[in-house]
């Protein structure tokens, strides 16, 4: 599903160019459940933007889907994102004047769904993560577990490949986080792969594998214990 | 463009932001709405002094008699020049430029010198041909103009002015058919007529009475004196080549010296006429370029705006794009916010310009409120879809900057703005 081969980026920072991935190589099978971890400045977030299509890489291979993904138009990034990508934030990244519905429904609305058809569409996928009753609501009357449902629902809506988790449980409590988490599990048990960069063992433990980052590097591959 | 979700973007984005989106929509209001009251005004000072050549075809002149000043052919200077009727009949034939050329005299013996009954009033009388009626405009109310079997046969006939109507006659008086005494003489009234001008110059005009030419010669004991000549040239021709070749012929005529340009007298309405049209297309470039530039600042503030707007939806953009929204699909948001907002706020603009324009030009009708120089003001049709459309254009182009803008916003950086 997705298959990185010597990939590497740096940036330009201060007059001296800064390596932030080295030679990365990585594959994730269809239907994993894969964990990226690592401490802050270990390139996981550039890591993570390069999965998404948000950042280009300098070299290397990047394939998603049997699509390779090198050097796109904004356009043809645009529709790949859309096409393949489910994201979810830690931060929630809902739009704070559509409600929850409408959120939901906004990747459809990219790909020039209907507007009846996309809003039935996202109240189905706010009835599976059980916030059906809170489609009318606005983001700012959610707590934090609803918001990162909502936003999950988004991820799911336009039938992704991946769903890429950028610490999803970074702002939430440990019982949400386990519900949220929950979700994460089933959507995975459906057949849909899933990446969660997260630095918290606890999330990274619940995952098939986990892929550790260090300087730019993947220094280690473990199998974690079967959930 | 017709896509629901867009427009509800936008109006969530004018409610978010009501005072600044209303102080930006005021500049471009402001804008076309001041374009529209200069252009407005300026037609109306036109639509006024046009008025006041008060029906005078734009391309007619006027021949008069003076006096000699130099010796010519043996002739002391100080003789008064005489025109006959014969001059008219050899400027006919020798000046190609002329499309009318009628003679004309007049007169007016002092005191009430019209009398109807025991009604009597003190008013001009002329002696005309029917073709005045294309120099000298005048509306017929009642009956008729001069036609030519009155001059044939000399008719008694007159056509007198609405002022003249309401002196000698009652309200509920038909005065055609009756008779009036005009400098002693009876006159049968055949038509009424109304002048196009306004307040104080349209009574001075309608205290005329028209008779025929030929009938006023004979009734007067005028001979074959003419008083003075009103011409117009033919289309396309020119006013002024026109009412010089008449000066030549009549100088030759009279024996008058080729120099002596005192001895007759001679003017044309389009040298005039030119030179306000001159002085009005000055005024109209002047008022375009305050109007537009008056528009200009308010579009360069919807610009200001619109890139205030992007910098605050950073984040919403980056979202938008992480979701799969094309740099197009970022553009036409932005770009259509704008062309709503100026669109909006110059059609407003234009309508109250159009409203307080139609107001005041309706108030000065019916109150016939005396103005001088100044009557109806108003803009054309075609000046007021021609605004919209650079409107459109406008604020198709202040959204233009913003919009690429926000199209190259970074996804990975506008996801981490706050």
């Amino acid at each position: 599903m997705i298959y990185l081969h010597k990939i590497t980026k740096s940036y330009e920072a201060g007059g001296h160019s800064l390596q932030v991935l080295k030679d990365v190589n990585l594959e994730i099978e269809k239907g994993e459940l894969v964990s990226i971890m690592g401490s802050s400045g270990s390139g996981k977030s550039t890591m993570l933007n390069i999965l998404g299509i948000l950042d280009k890489y300098d070299s290397g291979t990047y394939s998603l889907n049997n699509t390779l993904i090198k050097n796109l138009s904004e356009r043809k990034a645009a529709y790949y994102r859309n096409q393949f990508i489910g994201f979810v934030f830690q931060s929630f990244n809902l739009l704070s004047f559509k409600n929850a519905m409408e959120n939901v429904a906004l990747p459809l609305y990219y790909q020039k769904v209907g507007r009846k058809k996309r809003n039935m569409k996202a109240l189905e996928y706010l009835d599976m993560v059980g916030l059906k009753d809170w489609a009318h609501h606005m983001p700012s009357e959610m707590s934090g577990g609803q918001k990162q449902r909502v936003a999950i629902a988004r991820s799911l809506i336009s039938d992704p490949k991946v769903i890429l988790a950028d610490e999803p449980t970074g702002a939430l409590d440990s019982k949400t986080t386990m519900e949220v988490m929950d979700i994460f599990k089933e959507v995975n048990r459906k057949g849909i792969t899933v990446v969660i960069v997260t630095h918290e063992n606890e999330i990274s433990e619940l995952t098939d594998r986990m892929i550790f980052l260090k300087d730019g590097r993947i220094i280690q591959k473990a199998m974690a214990n079967a959930s | 463009m017709f896509d629901r979700d867009k427009w509800v973007e936008i109006f969530d984005t004018i409610k978010k932001n009501k005072l600044r989106t209303f102080l930006t929509m005021f500049g471009v209001f402001w804008g076309i709405f001041m374009l529209m009251i200069l252009m407005g005004s300026g037609n109306g000072l036109e639509n006024g002094v046009h008025e006041e050549f008060g029906g005078w075809a734009t391309n007619s002149g006027f021949i008069w008699r003076g006096r000699t000043t130099m010796p010519y052919n043996g002739l002391q200077p100080g003789r008064y020049v005489e025109f006959r009727n014969e001059d008219r009949d050899l400027l006919l034939n020798t000046v190609g430029e002329l499309e009318y050329l009628v003679p004309r005299n007049s007169r007016q013996l002092p005191g009430n010198n019209v009398v109807r009954a025991d009604r009597s009033g003190a008013f001009r009388i002329y002696g005309d041909y029917p073709e005045i009626r294309h120099i000298q405009v005048v509306r017929i109310v009642q009956g008729r103009h001069l036609n030519k079997l009155d001059i044939k046969h000399r008719r008694k006939n007159a056509v007198i002015g609405d002022y003249v109507r309401r002196v000698l006659f009652r309200d509920d008086e038909d005065p055609v058919g009756e008779y009036i005494i005009a400098n002693g003489v009876y006159f049968q009234v055949v038509g009424v007529f109304r002048s196009p001008r306004k307040g104080d110059q349209a009574e001075r005009d309608e205290q005329s009475i028209y008779t025929p030419f030929t009938t006023f010669q004979q009734a007067f004991s005028y001979g074959s004196h003419v008083g003075w000549f009103a011409f117009t040239a033919k289309p396309g021709k020119s006013v002024a080549a026109a009412e010089q070749k008449i000066r030549k012929v009549l100088m030759d005529k009279h024996n008058i010296h080729p120099r002596d340009i005192n001895a007759l007298g001679s003017n044309n309405v389009q040298e005039d006429w030119d030179r306000i049209n001159r002085l009005f297309n000055g005024i109209d470039i002047f008022t375009w370029i305050v109007g537009v530039g008056t528009l200009l600042a308010g579009v360069i503030g919807v610009s200001n705006i619109m890139l205030i707007t992007v910098k605050e939806r950073t984040k919403e953009i980056g979202i938008r794009k992480s979701l799969g929204a094309t740099p197009f699909s970022i553009i036409g948001l932005v770009i259509q916010e704008s062309v709503f907002i100026t669109l909006a706020a110059g059609y407003f603009g234009l309508l109250s310009g159009v409203l307080l324009l139609s107001g005041i030009s309706y108030g000065l009708e019916a109150f016939e409120i005396e103005t001088g120089m100044f009557s109806r003001p108003e803009v054309n049709l075609r000046t007021a879809c021609m605004s919209l459309l650079v409107l459109v254009v406008c604020g198709a182009l202040a959204g233009l900057f913003p919009a690429s803008k926000a199209a190259r916003i970074n996804p990975v950086e506008a996801l981490h703005a706050e």
